[in-house]
């Protein structure tokens, strides 16, 4: 089934309220359409184009005019290293680049990189990226119907009302920060933009005084709104705010849930990826203090299954497994060069999380660990085999290893330690607080070979 | 280690940069210094001097400078 109609076509239908903020300036979302229009006027449908993004209202209007048009926008973090930029470039031949003028700051622009059209299958809509900001070329490929449904869904168990104001928090390429805007577009709500951080003065400033109310957060940035005592600010107008991006820890869920229900305020912990285009489970409110430690329940019209190593279903409780989840937000797949853009549905609806989990009698759902190697890093998913890969084709024999938030690099030349580290920086560009490298004198290997991973702790 | 050692030798092992960089050292003036290396040098400040800064203190804390004064309301002399 081809899935032509998505919510982006009829923004109009919500006028004159306002639909972008920022500091300076209130967008209609009349205006907004008109922004978009203006802004990939020359662009032809089924084009590909990079688009560079801030939280700003052209990036916005960028992405709304690219799906309108049934152009494919792939969605570029203005932060990302200009040789990093340059290979993506080279690998996707883009037919457009949509970016601010000196690409991190001033107007935006659209430039035309070449005319001939690739082959891109129908359904798709968007591509993004796996993992925020590492250095793969690795993109999801998600469809038209991949984002009505997850979009209809979350708004659907979010209730988001139109008169709801939304602050953003992470990067729009990023697949929750993405979420967050889709959803507020959908419900005619707003969306204030801006790219300051918690740590940043003027953001609590705009809370207060732009009456804001709701955000998300990772298990990162929790620690952070612990750190300045969150919990403490007066902030009569934050209704909820939302937790995904990884396994926020118990105690914090516990501090954050608890706090959340005595000021009446709703916290909600979510569990997703990109691979799901954003969302595939939420803890309904009312559980927030009964369920800690749980992903909770699959989202509307979407489902788990939890199978054994057999690929058998799982019917009892308590019993662990890998979590499959099926819903229409299960992406196409993923493209790894341009080549891939043509590939039709691969995952027909069924996603492999490559997490273990189990569910309790109330049909909640728990991650107890992962079947893949993969660490979620400041919210960001990062592959313990490719970046070891990476590492090891600039000559550091390692093992990574480690737990979220946290990247353990075993090496068995003391003498890199330091230089490994600035490798691991420069090729997620993570910060370096995520790193650390251990000296071990020999990785332990089995008799075939394969680095015991459970030796290293 | 005296005081001043103690809050050089935090910059110096959050950010990993030599002791000359320290004294126009600002908050998103070198990479490491961006929000998580904010996060981390507030850590690693509280726990070498077993102080909790405040939320405003956090958000205002700078530059090297500035957290120079900042934390002279903790009792730490530097």
């Amino acid at each position: 089934m081809t899935y032509n109609y998505n919510f982006f076509d009829e923004l109009e239908k919500f006028g004159d309220a306002p639909a972008v903020e920022t500091e300076c300036k209130i967008i209609s979302y009349s205006q907004l359409v008109n922004m978009a229009e203006n802004l990939t006027r020359d662009i032809f449908s089924r084009a590909l184009v990079f688009l560079v993004c801030k939280n700003e209202p052209e990036a916005i209007a960028g992405y709304i005019g690219c799906i309108r048009k049934r152009a494919v926008p792939v969605l570029i973090n203005s932060t990302i290293d200009k040789d990093l930029f340059n290979s993506l470039k080279n690998l996707y031949r883009p037919n457009y680049i949509l970016c601010p003028e000196n690409f991190n700051d001033g107007e935006y622009k659209l430039s035309l990189e070449n005319k001939s059209p690739h082959e891109i299958f129908n359904d798709l809509a968007i591509l993004l990226t796996t993992s925020g900001s590492t250095g793969s070329p690795k993109f999801v490929r998600q469809s038209y119907k991949n984002i009505q449904a997850n979009t209809h869904s979350i708004c659907e168990y979010l209730k988001i009302s139109r008169n709801d104001k939304a602050i953003t928090t992470m990067p729009m390429s990023y697949t929750y920060g993405l979420s967050i805007i889709q959803t507020h577009l959908f419900s005619g709500a707003t969306i204030f933009t801006t790219e300051k951080n918690f740590f940043n003065r003027d953001f609590w400033q705009i809370m207060r005084d732009k009456k804001i109310n709701t955000f998300g957060a990772v298990p990162y940035t929790y620690e952070m709104l612990d750190k300045l005592r969150f919990l403490k600010m007066n902030l009569p107008d934050l209704k909820y705010i939302t937790q995904a991006g990884g396994h926020l820890n118990k105690d914090l869920q516990n501090k954050f849930a608890r706090g959340f229900h005595e000021q009446n305020k709703k916290f909600i912990v979510m569990y997703g990826a990109a691979e799901a285009t954003a969302r595939m489970s939420y803890i309904p409110s009312e559980y927030a203090l009964n369920k800690i430690g749980s992903i909770g329940i699959a989202i509307p019209g979407g489902r788990f299954e939890i199978i054994d190593d057999d690929q058998n279903i799982i019917t009892a409780p308590n019993l662990s497994g890998e979590l499959v989840y099926y819903g229409d937000n299960v992406t196409l797949g993923y493209a790894q060069c341009l080549e891939d853009l043509a590939k039709n549905d691969e995952n027909k609806g069924r996603l492999l999380t490559g997490d273990i989990a189990k569910f309790d009698e109330d049909g909640f759902f728990y991650i107890e660990g992962r079947k893949k190697r993969f660490l979620k890093i400041f919210g960001n998913r990062v592959n313990l085999a490719e970046l070891e890969e990476i590492l090891k084709a600039r000559g550091y024999e390692c093992a990574c290893t480690g737990v979220d938030d946290h990247l353990k690099i075993y090496m068995t030349d003391k003498t890199k330690l330091t230089t490994v580290i600035e490798t691991a920086e420069s090729v997620t560009h993570l910060n370096r607080a995520a790193f650390e490298a251990v000296y071990i004198e020999k990785i332990p290997r089995n008799d075939a070979g394969k680095i015991l991973y459970s030796e290293l702790v | 280690m005296d005081n001043l050692k103690k809050y050089n030798q935090a910059f110096i092992d959050t950010f990993r940069i030599s002791e000359d960089q320290l004294q126009n050292l600002q908050y998103q003036s070198i990479e490491a210094w961006d929000s998580v290396g904010h996060m981390s040098l507030i850590a690693a400040l509280e726990d070498a001097f077993d102080i909790m800064f405040e939320t405003d203190d956090i958000i205002d804390f700078s530059s090297y400078q500035k957290g120079k004064e900042l934390i002279a309301k903790y009792d730490v002399q530097l």
